[in-house]
């Protein structure tokens, strides 16, 4: 009897098995490491690699202090492991790559060159990547920065954050941790003590930026952490679309990157942030990945301000991540659109924070949950109406999806509001995929791959509209390829 | 006149459960219309769900041909592109998807098994418009998710819509006619009237006579616990429509 055989291609929704990270790949390259563990000498020897004023070994030292005294979150509905802070890499750099610090002018390793063409980020400016300008960050160091000349001279600065600590102190003084200060939380504290990089932008009045920039963020040591930040600063009436996308290699163990990235939106500028997360999220039975416990925050802080954030997550081992906006100017808008998806034994609890501070605000949140496997899914989020913000508005939207029965989707939803002339509204739905589904289908010809990545992509078209055109189209094909083998 | 099916012996239980195929034996050639008729629970959506490979059912004995090839060694997908057509009794609700997408999802699907080339957005959007006409459907329905508030019968006429965008050797029809009135029930039967051709046959499944009054069969089988009990020209709807499944099965 043939049957035998097709029932074991005709597998049932609950099979799960690995699907292929094809950014998994390890660059081989001579790296320069510090010893391992966290203490006071080795945050100095962190600063003084980047040859730091004194203020911001300050900042670090400050920073590390009241990390000492704080305790990890545990509210997140996640089940997170102990990690041993002595037991990380704080800084890895190419070896060959002293003078990343000096940008553009020297050339890049090839070998690194060839690992971000692999991972489809063209640095030669050649490539024009649609007019996208990229700051690659590569472990501990951000190793090139693409189209800084041509952005110049609109008076764009956009640089790594060494270079921009260095030719800009002024500015990264001024709005460094104005929005997340570093005791705001256990991750932001830690990053705060140890960063080695990241991006710096910072787009002038009334200018619009011309081009898409972006972090490109890739993990590639083995045993390290990586911890980077990126501060945006808009000024009056000024426009930028800001995209970052990560990857990391294939490993057994986890590995831990905690960001920070700060917004700042001037009276009458817009920034646009678009997330495309995809790090390791660890193999079919769980093991390895990585721990993503990112502080994004930004303050649209004039009037008539306006903040829009647009992700897909569908990496990492366990996210932790709750991209938030202030909304202090009077008339400022904020909106959150996200896709978080998770298979096998993935964790993420994410969302958004809406505070409404100034009057006539508006926020949106439209969250999209996707879980498969035995993964756990759960979206966070808090609208907040302080008394002084008249006719603030929200309507939050969060929908969870789920493929098979061995999975979780969960919802905490706060609203917490202070005026009364506020209008909030509050809209939730959870659906699954469901064998009628996939059989009818497949009845028509669409294999139950391709009628999960249909039923995925319509679910989510919403938050992938919201998202830059090249970004998008990637997106749509990680949907797919994330849950490659969710189904039979 | 070709073979087109060719059922022989066939058993099939629920997958965890009670045989409900005891045997049954049965023939389809190029250009006709057969109807398997039968009381409820006699097997009739069994029948068509192992036909299309619907997992929760295991063949324990028999064999299918379909096309010279061995069907139940097929996927149900393969099944699709080797030309077999399910018109569902519950049509399912696919949220979020639309009827274009997921037509052109399963037509280009189709093609690439026959390797050929993906059809065009003009040449889609022109096969859509084609055989929406046949079922009466209105265009708005191309850019609805697929079945999502539909009525029943629109529902039924989806299916019959999408049974003529694929064109399939063999369309198994199961209880097309439930849940739908004499309008709709005219419009689903002249839809599979227009779309019948020498090459091609179908299978109707029904607990009632009256959609063979729209779609005249050319033979008719009695299905009564698991096997085929009778079988005849298109007369014997009316004996069952007269005399009821009772005098059928006392007359075994």
């Amino acid at each position: 009897m043939k049957q035998e055989e097709l029932k074991k291609t005709n597998r049932s929704i609950e099979e799960i098995y690995a699907s292929d990270y094809k950014e998994g790949f390890v660059t081989d390259i001579e790296q320069e490491f510090i010893p391992k563990g966290l203490n006071e000498d080795i945050i100095r020897l962190i600063s003084s690699k980047k040859e730091e004023p004194q203020w911001l070994l300050d900042f670090r030292l400050e920073a590390f202090h009241k990390w000492q005294k704080m305790t990890m979150p545990s509210w997140g509905h996640l089940d997170i492991p102990a990690i041993d802070y002595n037991d990380i890499i704080y800084y890895a750099a190419p070896a060959a790559k002293k003078q990343a610090a000096e940008g553009e002018k020297k050339e890049i390793d090839p070998e690194l060159a060839r690992t971000f063409d692999k991972l489809g980020i063209p640095l030669h400016e050649r490539d024009i990547l649609a007019g996208v300008a990229v700051d690659a960050v590569f472990d501990s160091v951000s190793v090139k920065t693409t189209f800084r000349k041509n952005l110049s001279e609109k008076g764009i600065i956009f640089c790594s954050f060494s270079e921009a600590v260095k030719e800009y102190p002024e500015l990264v003084r001024k709005y460094l941790a104005s929005v997340v200060p570093s005791g705001d939380n256990f991750f932001s504290a830690l990053n705060s003590a140890v960063f080695s990089d990241g991006s710096f932008c910072y787009i002038p009045k009334g200018v619009k930026c011309p081009m898409e920039l972006s972090s490109y963020f890739r993990i590639n040591a083995k045993g390290i952490g990586q911890f980077e930040r990126t501060l945006i600063v808009a000024d009056e009436g000024s426009y930028v679309s800001y995209l970052e996308g990560c990857t990391a290699p294939q490993r057994d163990e986890n590995q831990l990157h905690a960001a920070v990235v700060e917004i700042v939106v001037e009276k009458d500028a817009t920034v646009k942030y678009s997330t495309v997360q995809n790090w390791y999220p660890g193999d079919k039975d769980g093991k390895g990945g990585i721990y993503n416990f990112v502080t994004k925050r930004g303050i649209c802080k004039g009037e008539n301000s306006k903040l829009f954030w647009a992700q897909v997550e569908s990496g990492s081992a366990i996210t932790w991540k709750y991209p938030s906006t202030i909304l202090k100017g009077d008339n400022a808008v904020s909106e959150f659109y996200s896709v978080a998806i998770t298979n096998n034994y993935q964790q993420a609890d994410t969302g958004t924070k809406m505070i409404h501070i100034g009057k006539n605000t508006r926020s949106r949140i439209v969250s999209k949950g996707i879980s498969a496997g035995r993964s756990q899914n759960s979206y966070r989020g808090l609208v907040k109406v302080l008394p002084n913000a008249e006719n603030a508005v929200n309507f939050s939207q969060c929908d969870s999806l789920l493929i098979g029965d061995k999975c979780g989707a969960h919802t905490f939803p706060y609203i917490d509001c202070a005026n009364s002339s506020a209008v909030l509204e509050h809209e939730a739905t959870t659906s699954k995929i469901s064998e009628d589904q996939l059989f009818y289908c497949r009845q028509r010809g669409i294999t139950a791959e391709d009628a999960v990545g249909l039923i995925v992509n319509g679910y989510a078209k919403e938050v992938l509209g919201k998202l830059p055109m090249e970004f998008a189209v990637e997106a749509q094909k990680l949907l797919s390829l994330s849950l490659e083998g969710s189904i039979g | 006149m070709g073979k087109i099916l060719e059922i022989k012996n066939l058993h099939a239980k629920l997958k965890e459960g009670r045989e409900i195929l005891k045997g049954i034996d049965l023939t389809i050639n190029e250009g006709e219309v057969h109807a398997i008729m039968g009381p409820n629970g006699a097997g009739k959506s069994t029948l068509s769900a192992v036909l299309a490979g619907r997992d929760t059912f295991e063949v324990t004995e028999g064999e299918v041909t379909f096309m010279g090839e061995n069907l139940l060694e097929m996927l149900p997908e393969q099944r699709s592109w080797a030309g077999i057509f399910l018109g569902f009794q519950y049509p399912v609700e696919i949220p979020g998807v639309s009827n274009t997408n997921f037509m052109k999802a399963a037509v280009n699907e189709h093609r690439k098994a026959k390797g050929l080339p993906e059809l065009s957005a003009a040449e889609f959007i022109r096969m859509m418009k084609e055989k929406m006409a046949i079922v009466q459907m209105n265009q708005s329905f191309s850019s609805r998710g697929v079945n999502v508030g539909f009525s029943g019968g629109e529902k039924k006429r989806n299916e019959i819509f999408q049974m003529a965008m694929l064109s399939p050797k063999l369309a198994i029809l199961d209880e097309t006619d439930s849940g739908l009135d004499v309008d709709a029930l005219r419009i689903v039967g002249n839809g599979v009237t227009q779309l019948k051709t020498p090459q091609n046959a179908s299978l109707v499944i029904t607990h009632y006579q009256r959609l063979l009054d729209y779609i005249v069969p050319d033979i008719i089988h009695i299905l009564y616990d698991g096997r085929i009990v009778r079988t005849s020209g298109a007369e014997l709807a009316r004996e069952v429509e007269d005399k009821g499944y009772d005098w059928i099965i006392k007359s075994l």
